[in-house]
């Protein structure tokens, strides 16, 4: 009888174990959530549960960096849109067309991941200086793309060189040009490496901090990341507010991880062993 | 053969042979552009974004910024003005050495904890998938907003961690001063960059664990091999790829750090925590001296390309496969 019940006893003891890890490694998301839902927390110290939660915090948040938790939405969502026309075609032609230099253009794009943002920022400035994109929407846009760009590249090149040339080829017959057969054919077929990699793009533009800082002179564009460390600065008193800040920027990693599990779960390990 | 192996011909021939009929009434110079169309794009994105970046930082590192700069825009070239400042200014030789020790610290940290849980996550139990999965919110979550709340619980006199750590009585009622203490600041630094990037480093490994075939283990557990015998003669020895990956993609996003120190600390108390990368912030947009900060930025550029060399030494497998 023993031999029978030792494995499912060390399985409840090793998901005993997990969950006490959990509880450990995720104790500051608690208590980032257990201080925004306490309003008194500015005054007297931060109890060790909500007792009585109120979400007084949250309407503060809200009303103070509503607007740059939407400038971050527009800026993720257009960086996601500028990265995925670019990567989806460029990746398609790396995977199938055999181009000469192909090679050396994935290689390159490996490369461009380890230019450190700082140093991007640095001479970028100087360039939008010049152009006018400083504290503009395009100019964020553009270069949070870039934080995404190497990445979608890659994951989508090794997922487009497994479709079979054939499809695309009896599309060709049929007498569709190379750019409608791309976009009927191969798009819908990568969908899959498609939301992976946009998805990875959005939280990428979402949490950038550093671009958002040096891109920006002004109040014009602050996503939410610029606002929580303003916020920081200049109320460090009202931190029940802050970590209700906290919480809602933190809202579409949850919401992703949760949803969308199985393509970050693809994302982490594609992008970055392949 | 493959389809794979086909179409690589097939492309090497520019469309010779079996091509598609529709096709074949353009020539093969018009094909061969609008193939390249697909890619141009990007390409030239990435020359803007990634090449031009790289050029101006070197030329800008030769010229003389001042905040009048940007209105005047003049910078006129001093030779190696900027480089013999940078190179005295006693604040980058000890940034220099604060990123070695925040980068040394954090690798530490995240790999051998991230390689523990790995190992452990691979027994068969229940909840082992889901716990794993949201394990990876601290990965996900901004590091500006993960540096802002353990800010706050570092915090010497507020936070939960001293009025803990008093509690059980570790320490006395003043508590550990984390984040003001410029003897402890760059520690309390690395410790919230290990929790940060725990997650990364755990779900990497595991990928890697599952790819070790059974029957290794089974012959050695038939040999009679102990657990850390097996470890150390299988596990490791099969990991090394992997593990290359891991701490060269690590040692990328440590070196440059910039969000979490200006969110923790500001590169404070007495630029205690000042890296790289807060200096070259610092040194740019705040003294807009963008020269200085192009040379901090280089020498950046120069110790992530010798890294970037070994992770493409250990990526080399993947560019043989390719077309």
């Amino acid at each position: 009888m023993s031999t029978v019940n030792r494995p499912r006893l060390r399985s409840a003891w090793n998901t005993t174990a997990a969950l006490l890890i959990l509880a450990v490694l995720l104790f500051p998301v608690y208590w980032m959530l257990n201080t925004a839902l306490q309003p008194e927390s500015s005054i007297a110290a931060t109890r060790w549960l909500p007792t009585t939660p109120s979400l007084k915090n949250f309407d503060v948040a809200l009303s103070t960096q509503g607007g740059s938790l939407l400038t971050s939405f527009v800026v993720a969502l257009g960086a996601v849109v500028v990265c995925l026309a670019l990567a989806a075609p460029a990746a398609y032609g790396l995977a199938q067309f055999g181009l000469r230099g192909g090679q050396g253009i994935v290689f390159t794009t490996l490369i461009t991941q380890m230019v450190p943002g700082i140093v991007i920022a640095n001479a970028l400035y100087s360039a939008y200086a010049e152009l006018d994109l400083v504290n503009s929407y395009l100019g964020l846009i553009l270069a949070d793309a870039s934080l995404g760009l190497p990445f979608a590249i890659v994951l989508l090149r090794a997922f487009m060189v497994s479709i079979p040339s054939e499809v695309v080829e009896a599309a060709l017959v049929d007498g569709a040009n190379r750019f409608t057969a791309f976009v009927r054919i191969v798009l819908p077929m990568s969908r899959n490496a498609l939301i992976t990699a946009g998805l990875f793009t959005f939280l990428f533009a979402w949490s950038d901090f550093m671009f958002a800082l040096t891109l920006n002179t002004t109040d014009d564009v602050k996503p939410i990341t610029l606002g929580i460390y303003q916020f920081v600065g200049a109320h460090v008193s009202d931190w029940g507010a802050v970590m209700a800040t906290a919480v809602l920027s933190a809202i579409p990693a949850a919401v992703l991880l949760v949803v969308a599990q199985k393509y970050i779960a693809a994302g982490i390990t594609g992008g970055s062993i392949k | 053969m493959t389809t794979i192996t086909s179409t690589a011909s097939a492309g090497a021939a520019g469309g010779a042979g079996t091509a598609a009929p529709a096709a074949a009434d353009r020539s093969p110079l018009r094909r061969g552009l609008l193939r390249w169309l697909f890619v141009a794009p990007a390409l030239a994105y990435m020359a803007l974004f990634f090449g031009y970046p790289l050029i101006r930082n070197i030329l800008m590192s030769f010229q003389h910024y001042t905040p009048k700069t940007y209105f005047t825009g003049e910078a006129p070239f001093n030779g190696l003005d900027n480089w013999r400042n940078v190179f005295a200014n006693e604040l980058f030789s000890d940034s220099l050495w604060h990123t070695a020790l925040f980068t040394v610290g954090s690798l530490l940290g995240q790999f051998t904890i991230g390689l523990a849980l790995a190992v452990f996550f691979s027994r068969r139990f229940r909840l082992s998938g889901f716990v794993r999965a949201i394990l990876l919110l601290p990965w996900l979550v901004p590091m500006v907003v993960s540096a802002v709340v353990w800010r706050r619980i570092l915090d010497q006199d507020h936070g939960m961690l001293n009025s803990a750590l008093h509690a059980v009585g570790l320490v006395s009622q003043d508590g550990v001063p984390w984040l003001n203490s410029p003897s402890v600041a760059l520690l309390s630094a690395v410790l919230v960059n290990i929790w940060i990037g725990i997650p990364f480093n755990m779900v990497i490994l595991y990928g890697g664990l599952q790819e070790i075939p059974r029957e290794l283990y089974e012959a050695a557990s038939l040999d009679g091999s102990s657990a850390w015998r097996t470890f150390r003669s299988i596990t490791l020895p099969m990991l090394r790829p992997v593990v290359t990956v891991v701490l060269v993609l690590g040692f990328m996003s440590t070196v440059k750090i910039l969000d979490l120190i200006l969110a923790l600390t500001s590169g404070g108390p007495a630029d205690s925590t000042q890296t790289l990368g807060t200096v070259t912030y610092q040194l740019s947009f705040l003294q807009l001296d963008f020269g200085q900060g192009a040379v901090v930025g280089n020498v950046l550029i120069l110790i992530s390309a010798v890294f970037a060399v070994l992770y493409l030494r250990a990526n080399r497998a993947d560019f043989g496969k390719g077309k």
